[in-house]
């Protein structure tokens, strides 16, 4: 998989409202937390409902069907540790049917000239290790 | 209503000499912020004796040790507004709160800055080189955003620009427009850490660092530390310099605006702007005055598409049309309808999260500055692009 960080410079940390997004991602399945009181969709995990202050989601499932909402071509490596992974695409991808749920991740096995806002994209997931996988994006051609 | 407008002034302003990321050294931060807090006083013709409070932002530092330090008779008032660099302007309100509800009379407004051990550039990213690992992960709500390489501020305001391009058709040569204005001011001005001109060709030859940014859009990363001393009008009225009245301060933001480069989910309304629109709406009504009065803009410029969102919604043009408005040489000094960052700003002059553009917008008013806009009774100054709180200050003489 090309355009994604070197392993060793992902950290993930989770909570108490994140850590189903995480279990869930590393069997490769996206859930988004959807409220269970007044329906709206909210990401990151929270929580509470931004629209009704419940505390109760639904976990559901999504097919990352969606698509591109802005990125960044990420070309100048801050630390000398992820040079060799540059050019990143670094894209916020809306998911479809949520009602503007964004979701964070490489576009990956993308030409950086290939990109633009508005791009459908399906996702895939990249192991970072273990048990831990992140979400990442494959533009539909 | 019961509001700030016009029952202090700022009658001191003091600095470091500016440095480049680190050169500061040997040098403590806090022995910088002791240093710029005496120049401040000595500016305003008052001593330490005269000091009673301190308001901060961005985190502060330890002002116990600051006020050890320097043998403050009585502190009275010692507070910081939340968030990061969004907080410079709104520190002057926060100090001007203190004064008119009585707890202080004279509030220093303080901000020091060394970037040796760590940078902004890299806020997000794992510490040391290389081979970096992070010492404890990302927060939680990180863990969703720097897993694909979104490690500093110029990165994640990038995703911004980006938007704001694909909306209104905003163009890289007007980012370029706000870096050589602003680097055109640097040029006359002592202080500046970026003294040579910038032509377009040196802009669009310029390595790119996160698309749409390139080298020339990122601000620098600096040490040094600005102080600035507020007290109440009628006390400024017998001091050193012509008193620069605070007309209205405000900072806070869309609640859903939150923690925006870092989470990326603002609404698509205001995604692509600065995050000021309702802390200008309420500081202008504070202030009783429109975009229409302002002489001088000191708008936070870390990065140069920010710069255009902040005209946008600070109301001198239309939202999307502040790309045009830069092009049409507006922000130029001198001749343009509305100078900005006459002091050469975060980009070219020296980065010390936005207490330069305080210092400068009081010389402005004072009419001392390098780059004197003439006869400027009114001046705007911005705190952030940053997560809440974003602030400013509309100033007058």
């Amino acid at each position: 998989m090309r355009g994604v960080l070197p392993a060793d410079v992902i950290g993930l940390s989770t909570s108490p409202a994140t850590e189903p997004f995480w279990r869930a991602a590393a069997s490769h399945r996206l859930v988004v937390p959807r409220c269970t009181t007044c329906g709206t969709f909210r990401f990151p995990p929270s929580s509470f409902c931004f629209n009704c202050r419940a505390q109760d989601v639904d976990w559901v499932g999504h097919d990352g069907a969606g698509e591109i909402y802005s990125f960044t071509v990420i070309r100048h490596a801050v630390i000398a540790s992820v040079a060799d992974a540059l050019p990143l695409i670094a894209a916020v991808v809306e998911l479809a049917g949520t009602n503007g749920c964004r979701l964070v991740g490489n576009v990956v096995d993308c030409d950086p000239a290939d990109v633009r806002i508005g791009l459908a994209v399906t996702l895939d997931w990249y192991d970072v290790r273990a048990g831990e996988s992140v979400p990442v994006f494959r533009v539909v051609t | 209503m019961n509001t700030l407008k016009d029952k202090t002034a700022i009658v001191g302003v003091g600095a470091t000499p500016y440095y480049k990321r680190g050169r500061s050294l040997p040098q403590t931060p806090m022995e910088l912020a002791a240093k710029a807090v005496l120049a401040a006083l000595a500016d305003a013709g008052l001593t330490v004796d005269d000091l009673d409070g301190f308001a901060l932002y961005s985190m502060g530092f330890d002002t116990s040790l600051l006020a050890q330090w320097l043998g403050v008779p009585e502190v009275r008032f010692t507070a910081l507004l939340s968030g990061g660099g969004g907080g410079s302007a709104g520190s002057v309100g926060l100090a001007s709160a203190a004064i008119v509800s009585g707890m202080a009379e004279c509030v220093v407004s303080v901000m020091t800055l060394q970037q040796a051990a760590s940078r902004f550039g890299a806020s997000f990213a794992p510490r040391g080189n290389p081979g970096a690992v992070y010492a404890a992960p990302p927060s939680p709500e990180g863990s969703f955003i720097q897993p694909a390489g979104l490690m500093g501020p110029g990165q994640m305001f990038a995703v911004l620009a980006q938007r704001h391009m694909y909306r209104y058709g905003t163009t890289r040569e007007q980012f370029c427009e706000v870096a050589m204005s602003t680097r055109d001011n640097a040029i006359r001005r002592p202080s500046a850490l970026m003294r040579e001109p910038l032509t377009k060709e040196q802009y669009f030859e310029a390595r790119m660092i996160s698309d749409p940014l390139c080298l020339y859009d990122f601000c620098m990363e600096c040490d040094g530390a600005v102080a600035v001393v507020t007290t109440s009008a009628e006390r400024a009225r017998d001091l050193r310099h012509r008193p620069v009245y605070v007309g209205a301060s405000a900072n806070g933001g869309h609640g859903r605006w939150g923690q925006a480069i870092t989470w990326l989910g603002m609404p698509d309304e205001y995604f692509a702007s600065s995050g000021h629109r309702p802390v200008a709406r309420r500081l202008y009504d504070l202030a009783g005055v429109g975009p229409a009065d302002v002489d001088v803009a000191l708008l936070y410029d870390h990065f140069t598409p920010m710069v255009i969102m902040q005209l946008e919604d600070y109301g001198f043009c239309g939202i999307g049309e502040g790309g045009p408005f830069v092009a049409d040489g507006n922000i130029r000094w001198p001749g343009g309808a509305l100078p900005v960052n006459t002091h050469g700003g975060n980009l070219s002059e020296a980065y010390i999260i936005g207490m330069t553009h305080v210092m400068e917008a009081v010389e402005q008013l004072r009419g001392t500055a390098i780059n004197q806009v003439d006869g400027a009774q009114v001046a705007l100054v911005t705190g952030g692009p940053a997560s809440i709180p974003v602030s400013s200050l509309l100033l007058h003489n």
